[in-house]
């Protein structure tokens, strides 16, 4: 890859997740990927021979590239969620492995937040089995538009596609049942490298792409022309110079929808309403912003804003409550209670929180609710109701997390207790508000996101 | 989170540059600016090092038209370039920033750490950061680490919890979801925060390249007396090189790391402007750690070692 090549004809940044039990082959599906697309440099490869040759393996065991703590590597095993980077001349890829066995819900919906795709590995000798259909469902809540199932050890079935059919079948039933929109599977062999990078000879009777071809032609543009403006105010730019005496900027990303100068806004929860005056950068004022760019909006009156308050559109505003239900994957190892005091983290707003209820907890296999438990525990997902000391503009979670995404906190010693949805995920994705359209070309904006 | 990007509309004002790196940029610049939303003594490493000029250059944008809401810290092991070190007073100068230097060589002076027996002063950083920052009282320790550099730091977090040790439990970390950071921290903990997380090497290079950002000149081919140590091209200097039959030569060489001199080596290069290291590191083979820090090959945890003991 040259400097040239980077620009050329490319699709952008895809970041993606990629999960499996602890036998499925995920590191070294991971190893071939960095390898075979030749991400891993000459030290890295010397460095993993090495340590192979010293557990006397015949072939290098391309899972010691991704395992990077020292207890990892000594017992074999994926303890956290690791970040790798790479690129080919069609993308920039973003990848976070996520590990299967320990922890499984905490770690698969870190990675899966960010995850524009996440790739599930499954055994061709075993199919879709429970932890298969946990980690779809835990992709579907946090809103993740793009699954790819990777049936490994395709060898080891002999390559019978008849055993691959089945077991997409089965998955695209299940997952679709979700609402991801896109599922998609492949039958690979990590360790030979059959339909990692290269698409494989020896399974012909498939015509579809390699892992990473699919990853790199992913269309992730979506349609987000009917979303309108949220921007979560982190910081108030006030320089107070010669040359700024009254500038008074509010800094922040752009969340949702596109904002232009002129557009009607109104400040939340104050309930404040003004103009955008102007678009500010570094590299100078902007005639728009789009949700992921980070700017600091001017606006028309000298409004009284600080951090975290909302600035949205005037014209679809959420309304600030002190209420609410939301759908939480518990985090930590000390349980959370009904009648627990927390730290409400939602966009920029950081307020004082308790837990009013737990009203149900949610069976990740069935989708199905059962009765409340005393307590939740490390990586229960639940429904719960939060009462805010302050109103908040919470609104229904969307894919991304950039709207609806919460954290709840230990006061104490900040440890992170809880993160969360708000509305109910679970029904969502039953009733099939966020079930695919065979239309391709439905806007899509409309499957994942449950009206108020 | 899922910044979308839609290729089609470029908005008027954007300078051109590729699409993921306009998304890191925007990365950056709102993990920044949490900092300085949930912190109340933030501090950037800087220590004229391209990472940390290139935290600055986002520190600058982020808060622009405004000065920077941080102060500068540089742990300065006493073995700097000279280059480096000079590049770094006339950034501190010009942008009329608040730096504070921690000297390795008071706290040799005053006996709280001895000199190492291979001379190398990197790992003893550690404590002058770690007694700098507590007296400072800093809550934030912003630094230019990247995930791609090392595998330990592929697992490391933007906002790195560290106990009143300065120590980091990678079981202890906190999940990280969205683009939701909790610096919430008990009183004498603080949190490092890296806001190249998600960059590469030539990501950073690139940007360096597409913002006409300034570096010391050594990142840059130059000619340079060196001699080999450990299959690595070592200026020489008062730390104690060459000795015995080490011999001195003048190469070609420019840096990819810049460090302290005894476990920083150069690489033989003709790469004299941004173009031409991007198209040399496009083709390497090797990592810039790999290639050119000798306290990484210490050991196959060497700088999760570190990373425990507090070191950045």
């Amino acid at each position: 890859m040259t400097a040239s090549t980077i620009d050329a004809g490319r699709r952008g940044l895809l970041r993606f997740a990629t999960a499996g039990s602890v036998d499925d082959g995920k590191s070294t599906l991971v190893g071939r990927l960095l390898h075979d697309s030749k991400s891993v440099l000459a030290d890295q490869l010397e460095a993993v021979e090495l340590t192979s040759q010293a557990r006397g393996l015949a072939t290098p065991d391309l899972s010691l590239l991704v395992d990077g703590l020292r207890a990892e590597r000594e017992q074999g095993i994926t303890i956290d969620v690791a970040y790798r980077y790479f690129a080919t001349p069609a993308r920039t890829f973003i990848l976070a492995d996520t590990p299967g066995h320990v922890q499984y819900t905490r770690n698969t919906i870190t990675g899966a937040s960010t995850a524009d795709a996440v790739v599930i590995l499954t055994d061709a000798r075993t199919g879709v089995v429970a932890q298969t259909r946990r980690h779809a469902t835990v992709a579907a809540l946090v809103g993740v538009r793009h699954l790819v199932l990777a049936v490994n050890k395709i060898d080891l079935v002999d390559y019978d596609e008849q055993v691959f059919r089945r077991i997409a079948d089965e998955f695209a039933d299940y997952a679709l049942g979700l609402g991801v929109p896109e599922v998609t599977s492949i039958p690979i062999s990590a360790l030979h490298g059959d339909n990692v990078v290269a698409r494989s000879a020896r399974i012909d009777w498939y015509s579809g792409p390699s892992v990473l071809e699919h990853l790199e032609q992913l269309d992730i543009t979506q349609d987000t022309a009917d979303e309108t403006l949220r921007f979560p105010v982190q910081y108030v730019i006030r320089p107070r110079t010669a040359d700024h005496p009254d500038y008074r900027g509010y800094a922040g990303r752009v969340a949702a929808g596109t904002v232009r100068p002129g557009d009607p806004v109104v400040a939340l929860p104050s309930g404040r309403r003004s103009t955008v005056l102007a678009i500010d950068t570094a590299d100078g004022e902007r005639s728009s912003a789009r949700a992921g760019e980070s700017v600091t909006l001017l606006l028309a009156d000298d409004l009284d804003i600080s951090r975290g308050e909302l600035i949205a559109a005037a014209v679809d505003a959420p309304r600030p409550v002190t209420e609410f239900s939301a759908t939480v994957t518990h985090l930590a190892e000390r349980p959370l209670r009904a009648g627990t005091r927390v730290l409400l983290r939602h966009g920029t707003t950081s307020t004082r929180a308790i837990v009013t209820t737990i009203e149900s907890l949610l069976d990740i296999d069935t989708l199905a609710t059962s009765a409340a438990p005393e307590a939740l525990t490390l990586n229960d997902i639940a429904q719960i109701g939060i009462r805010v000391a302050e109103p908040v503009a919470v609104e229904d979670f969307r894919p991304g997390g950039a709207v609806g995404a919460l954290l709840l906190v230990d006061p104490a010693d900040g440890t992170t207790l809880a993160a969360g949805m708000v509305g109910d995920r679970p029904t969502a994705l039953r009733d099939g508000r966020c079930r695919p359209v065979a239309d391709a070309t439905a806007d899509p904006d409309s499957l994942p996101t449950p009206g108020p | 989170m899922t910044a979308v990007a839609e290729p089609a509309a470029a908005p008027t004002g954007l300078p051109s540059a590729p699409d993921h790196l306009r998304a890191l940029e925007s990365e950056a610049i709102h993990i920044l600016r949490e900092v300085a939303g949930q912190f109340d003594r933030p501090v950037i490493l800087f220590s004229g090092g391209k990472d940390s000029v290139v935290v600055l250059h986002l520190a600058r944008k982020a808060f622009h038209p405004a000065s920077i809401p941080f102060s500068l810290l540089h742990v300065d092991t006493g073995h700097n370039f000279p280059e480096v070190l000079s590049y770094r007073d006339e950034v501190v100068a010009a942008g009329g920033f608040r730096l504070a230097v921690a000297h390795v060589q008071d706290w040799i002076d005053d006996g709280r750490l001895s000199e190492r027996p291979d001379g190398t002063r990197n790992p003893l950083q550690t404590v002058p950061l770690l007694d700098t920052i507590a007296d400072q009282r800093y809550d934030a320790v912003i630094g230019g680490a990247r995930r791609d550099e090392e595998r330990s730091r592929a697992k490391e977090r933007i906002f790195s919890l560290r106990d009143a040790f300065g120590g980091w439990d990678p079981r202890r970390q906190r999940p990280e979801l969205w683009d939701l950071y909790n610096g919430r921290h008990a009183p004498g903990e603080h949190v490092r925060v890296f806001p190249l997380s998600n960059w590469t090497e030539l990501d950073v290079w690139a940007y360096i390249g597409a913002e006409q950002i300034v570096l010391p000149e050594i990142y840059y081919s130059h000619q340079r007396e060196v001699f080999r140590r450990n299959g690595m091209w070592l200026a020489p200097g008062e730390w104690g090189g060459p000795v015995g039959a080490e011999q001195l030569e003048t190469r070609t060489v420019r840096y990819r790391t810049v460090g302290d001199m005894s476990c920083t080596g150069a690489v033989e290069s003709e790469a004299a402007d941004v173009a031409a290291v991007i198209a040399e590191i496009s083709i390497t083979r090797i990592t810039e750690r790999g290639a050119t820090r000798a306290d990484d090959k210490l050991s196959e945890a060497a700088m999760e070692d570190r990373k425990r003991e507090g070191y950045f």
